[in-house]
């Protein structure tokens, strides 16, 4: 991969880590939109614990494992929120990316040039001057490396 | 900290229905694996692990939508779509709702298959046909590119929510009576807004994106090029 590709990667990353390691924390922590529309015909208390009514939530039952070290977004053992929480989101975007990249590289055509056969007139693109498509952009990157 | 994202919890949708999906999803999961191969380069691989993570990471920002005490969060499939094609996008949801259910509890490990349903298939299926569609009628312009993204992630929201609907009337675990339609337009309502939020952030990105390196867009490759081949076209129309 090219020097410009990995920058990408890297600044691309950081942001996934800044968004999931500390600004988590100021997620709203209302019922979301499936939980709260499960919600309805059941009443509920200042912390969304149901008090009364009938309603599709209250057959919710605990998740196999309520009991990971991770479980709910915090790390265990962790006492301060703000961490717990940050960690967590920071350890899940590293797996996450660990197993996708991992799998996907794995997954993918080998033996094949960057400039994927999918795409035959790529390049070929005069009739188009409204905006510096993305195949001039990508021509020049290409043979730049 | 409760358990928030929009994942269906265990004991929603009863086991057989569950399980139905799981293996619906699992097949589906197959021909996307198949038909992705042949997006994932040695450049989009790397890329598409970055867009899992990145969709990890914003799944983690619920934010509130304007009525009162109800939150929502991206989904991704419509980011995922553009950037790196239906096959592989549909793909990145999926690790992505696989690692919330192993390793962090969100979204029961038996409701894995609707999930993935709803939000990797559904979600990113709906958006990739939008895209598609919008990408060739609007003008080429950044402009264009924004409302595409924002109207394709808005819609596939609430298409994906729809999916619950129709799982939870194939097996919910509450006798609904005839208010199956209430829930389905609460659950479209509610799913709007929070569409809202995921175009928002969606058009950002990928402007974003597709100022910096336009060449890493898959939608921007494959759709905006004159005579493009009809394969991608095909597909998101599947």
């Amino acid at each position: 991969m090219k020097n410009r590709s990995w920058a990408f990667l890297a600044g691309g990353l950081l942001v996934a880590l800044l968004l999931a390691g500390v600004v988590s924390n100021y997620a709203s922590s209302h019922p979301d939109g499936l939980d709260s529309s499960l919600l309805k015909g059941c009443t509920v208390d200042a912390d969304d614990n149901i008090v009364g009514g009938s309603c599709p939530a209250q057959q919710a039952r605990d998740h196999e494992l309520a009991d990971s070290p991770l479980a709910d977004y915090g790390v265990r053992g962790v006492r301060n929120s703000f961490v717990s929480t940050g960690l967590s989101g920071v350890l899940g975007v590293l797996v996450t990316f660990a197993i996708g990249a991992g799998g996907f590289w794995l997954l993918r055509r080998r033996g094949t040039t960057p400039t994927d056969g999918t795409d035959p007139t790529d390049g070929t693109n005069p009739t188009d001057d409204t905006t510096p498509t993305s195949d001039d952009v990508r021509r020049r990157a290409d043979a730049a490396s | 900290m409760e358990t928030l994202a929009m994942h269906i919890s265990n004991g929603i949708i009863d086991g057989p229905v569950a399980a139905i999906f799981a293996a619906l999803a699992l097949a589906a999961l197959t021909v996307c694996v198949l038909r992705g191969r042949r997006d994932l380069d040695d450049r989009l691989a790397p890329m598409a692990g970055l867009v899992a993570a990145f969709i990890f990471a914003v799944q983690m920002l619920n934010f509130p939508i304007f009525t009162a005490g109800v939150s929502g969060h991206l989904l991704g499939g419509a980011l995922a779509a553009i950037l790196v094609g239906p096959w592989v996008g549909a793909l990145c949801v999926a690790v992505v709702l696989v690692v919330q259910a192993l390793i962090f509890g969100d979204g029961g490990v038996a409701m894995l298959g609707l999930n993935i349903t709803n939000m990797a298939l559904l979600g990113t299926a709906a958006a990739y046909v939008l895209i598609a569609v919008l990408l060739r009628v609007l003008p080429r312009t950044r402009a264009g590119l924004a409302v595409t993204a924002f109207v394709a992630a808005t819609l596939s929201v609430v298409v994906a929510s729809q999916g619950f609907v129709l799982e939870y009337w194939l097996g919910g675990t509450t006798d609904l009576g005839n208010n199956l339609t209430g829930l389905a337009g609460t659950m479209a309502g509610v799913h709007l807004l929070i569409g809202i939020g995921e175009g928002l952030i969606t058009a950002t990105t990928v402007l974003t994106v597709a100022k910096v390196r336009p060449d890493l867009v898959y939608a921007l490759r494959s759709l905006r090029t004159p005579a493009a081949p009809a394969v991608p076209v095909a597909g998101g129309a599947r």
